[in-house]
């Protein structure tokens, strides 16, 4: 009995020891974390297709790791799914700037701080603009992947045919090619549009347009400045001054027509818009469903008073990160820092899906295939004067706010600008401060 | 007794009781969904109404809607009903097909209406372009936005024609008898006689349907995105809710707007629990009302 007794004793000891062994040495290797983890991202059909490969890559590579993806998902699931208790383990999300206040300010995804140290991973190898926009008064709690950079994609058959010589550098240019460009139907209805600026078409938000002015939302306090920047009224009066010239009828009526931004019946992709604001992922989309389209990429126009920022446009991006329900966080994480830091699989992102990589290494790659189009993004991107929006607590609150507006003066209905962007400061505060939260200067 | 009423208490409880309460708790604090509620008082109240400037374009289409909608539904409903309730041939028939769009699920009914009035490509301003007149933008413009809804509700109001219906063929016979020998005519008829009769049916339909115009959200929700999305960008910064220019952003899409992609639940809570006194104030004062004008048959007055 006793001697079965010392027997047993011994093998508990030796398999405990073993355990404890084998725990340490996966603990110690720097591909720590194993088992089946989930993955979301809001990509669909063709880009999806590229997650799933350098997904692939990142199992071949980390043989203990199984990853399920999962596309075609929005914030508002990721939201959803973290209050179930159901959230992944990994999740992409394509709004930083309404979301990242959120996610971080409220503990929603996790503090990376801890893994990052013990891996090394410092927030300096990602532009400066792509750490504004991945985490929240402080607190880190996700990594940028693949950031957007707006800039204007021309016809270069139309400008061509127009006897206008390269694309426009000053907004008094840019309205002037508009207009030339521009080709109406015997009944008077627009049938080429030279560029659209109304707000909430395709890509056109005030946040969008708004470096292009040089302007800032808020001061360092984090109070809404819009209506001291006189560059907010020019910027609103330009626009509606195209619009009026197109007729703000006839361009609803064209926008009706104008098929899907992200189908290939896209306006600018079939010809019937000669210019267009629009983010580098375009440069993909046409290569696949519009290879014959003569155009040109270029940076957006800049205000005529500041041309120096000529070059610079708008940029925001994808974030990811671990939601706190994960209950294999070093798995997760594992995947989180080659998704985010990974030089061969940011450069293949950067090849297929044709958004900008989001780390100095990345962006140097020689991997990525070059191409004068989508080139011209990095370098808006890598430009010192682009800016991108506040990151809040509120979400959206605040760009919709200024885009609600921004839509009722172009259809006539503001009638003294000044009085109505001092009324938006007011309602943009007042809404932050309802929400308690602070704002990211 | 208790144990009887038992399921009756349990779903009580937990499908009603629960979230009143709690949307009452969750009214006097800030709540982002993400991490615990934290107490303000009233500062929400106070928003809604002294701070929040999307709040009175909210009510005033709301209240639009109601006025337009409601007496649009239940005139439509039952002047259908009463043609039915006329016919001889085809009966059977008619009221199948005018029925059927009620089956429709709302989403897919308001997507197929968007389609049909698109303001360059859909049929319905086709074809008042090839009779020379040019159709108006419908859900892309500001004025034709909420009427081109009350169509979409109109088209979908065979639940309520069906009541109407009944209502109407359990008219009396012998009442329209003796006024028709009284010597009125079809119309004084309508008025004296019928309208009276199914008074309590009308109550009904103006009851159900001003609820339904104070929660009216899926169509508005779907209209707006759909419409905008033709012309809309990403989900990147393009709030879509209300296109255009909030004519449909209705008080509970503001309220979802606020909770959901605001990360402001508590400050929802707050327009819950105000649409909730307005929703029983309004009943309340139909249904006092509706002792002067409905006719309860056989009821000892």
């Amino acid at each position: 009995m006793r001697r079965l007794a010392a027997v047993m004793v011994v093998l508990l000891l030796a398999l405990t020891a073993g355990a404890c062994g084998g725990s340490d040495e996966s603990k110690s290797t720097s591909s720590g974390g194993s088992g089946d983890i989930t993955f979301w991202t809001g990509f669909t059909d063709r880009e999806l297709g590229v997650m799933e490969d350098v997904v692939a890559d990142f199992e071949k590579t980390h043989p203990n790791i199984h990853v399920k993806v999962v596309g075609g998902i929005s914030d508002d699931k990721i939201v959803a799914a973290i209050r179930g208790g159901n959230a992944p383990d990994v999740a992409h999300s394509f709004d930083a700037g309404a979301y990242a206040g959120a996610y971080c300010g409220n503990g929603a995804w996790i503090d990376l701080a801890d893994y990052m140290k013990r891996d090394g991973v410092s927030e300096d190898i990602f532009p400066a603009v792509t750490q504004t926009y991945s985490k929240f008064e402080g607190t880190r709690c996700a990594l940028p992947m693949l950031a957007d950079a707006y800039g204007l994609y021309y016809n270069k058959d139309m400008l061509a045919k127009a006897g206008l010589s390269g694309p426009p550098k000053t907004v008094t240019e840019l309205m002037d090619y508009a207009k030339k460009l521009t080709v109406r139907n015997a009944d008077g209805s627009l049938e080429v549009v030279g560029l659209d600026p109304f707000n909430g078409f395709y890509e056109n938000i005030a946040a969008h347009w708004a470096p292009q002015w040089g302007l800032d939302w808020t001061d360092e306090s984090g109070k809404s400045i819009l209506s001291s920047t006189p560059g907010w009224a020019d910027m609103l009066e330009w626009q509606k001054e195209l619009i009026d010239w197109y007729g703000y009828d006839d361009l609803v009526r064209f926008q009706a027509k104008a098929g899907d931004e992200f189908s290939p019946q896209q306006a600018f992709e079939r010809g019937k818009l000669a210019m267009n604001l629009d983010g580098e992922w375009r440069v993909a989309f046409i290569a696949a469903e519009h290879p014959e389209l003569n155009y040109g990429t270029a940076p957006l126009p800049v205000d005529d008073a500041e041309p120096d920022l000529y070059g610079s446009g708008y940029t925001s991006g994808s974030i990811i990160g671990i939601p706190k329900t994960s209950d294999n966080q070093d798995a997760a994480w594992e995947l989180l820092k080659y998704l985010a830091t990974d030089t061969g699989a940011l450069a293949k992102m950067a090849n297929d899906i044709r958004n900008v990589p989001t780390t100095s290494d990345a962006l140097q790659s020689p991997d990525i295939k070059p191409d004068e189009n989508f080139n011209v993004f990095l370098d808006i991107f890598g430009n010192p004067n682009t800016r991108t929006t506040p990151v809040t607590v509120v979400g959206s609150a605040n760009q919709d706010l200024v885009d609600a507006f921004a839509a009722k003066y172009q259809a006539g209905k503001v009638d003294d600008l000044q009085a109505g962007l001092a009324n938006l400061d007011k309602a943009i505060d007042a809404q932050l401060a309802a929400a308690g939260g602070g704002q990211v200067p | 007794m208790l144990a009887f009423l038992s399921p009756w208490i349990a779903g009580f409880t937990i499908f009603f009781g629960y979230p009143l309460v709690m949307t009452a708790y969750y009214s006097f604090t800030h709540y982002d969904l993400l991490s615990a509620p934290r107490w303000v008082g009233l500062a929400n109240y106070r928003f809604l109404f002294q701070g929040d400037q999307q709040v009175w374009p909210a009510v005033s289409n709301t209240l639009w809607f109601m006025a337009v909608a409601v007496p649009a539904n239940a005139l439509f409903a039952f002047g259908v009903a009463l043609m039915l309730s006329r016919a001889r041939r085809g009966n059977g028939f008619f009221r199948t097909v005018f029925y059927l769009p009620a089956l429709v699920p709302p989403v897919a009914a308001t997507l197929g209406f968007v389609y049909l009035l698109n303001p360059g490509t859909g049929p319905v301003n086709s074809l008042l372009g090839a009779l020379g007149i040019q159709g108006p933008l419908w859900f892309d413009s500001p004025q034709w936005s909420k009427p081109s809804l009350v169509l979409l509700g109109m088209w979908g109001v065979g639940n309520l024609m069906i009541i109407f219906l009944a209502a109407l063929v359990d008219v009396p016979k012998h009442l329209y008898e003796s006024a028709s020998l009284d010597g009125a005519g079809s119309f004084q008829q309508l008025r004296y006689v019928t309208l009276p009769t199914i008074s309590p049916v009308i109550l009904f339909a103006v009851v159900i349907g001003v609820i339904e115009a104070l929660q009216y959200f899926t169509q508005a929700y779907v209209a707006s995105t759909i419409a905008a999305g033709s012309a809309a960008g990403a989900t990147e910064g393009a709030n879509s809710l209300g296109y255009p220019l909030e004519s449909t952003l209705f008080y509970p899409i503001l309220l979802y707007q606020q909770g959901f992609r605001y990360f402001n639940m508590g400050y929802a809570s707050a327009m819950a629990m105000l649409l909730l006194v307005v929703a029983l104030g309004v009943t309340v004062l139909i249904i006092r009302n509706s002792r002067r004008w409905v006719h309860v048959a056989g009821a000892a007055r």
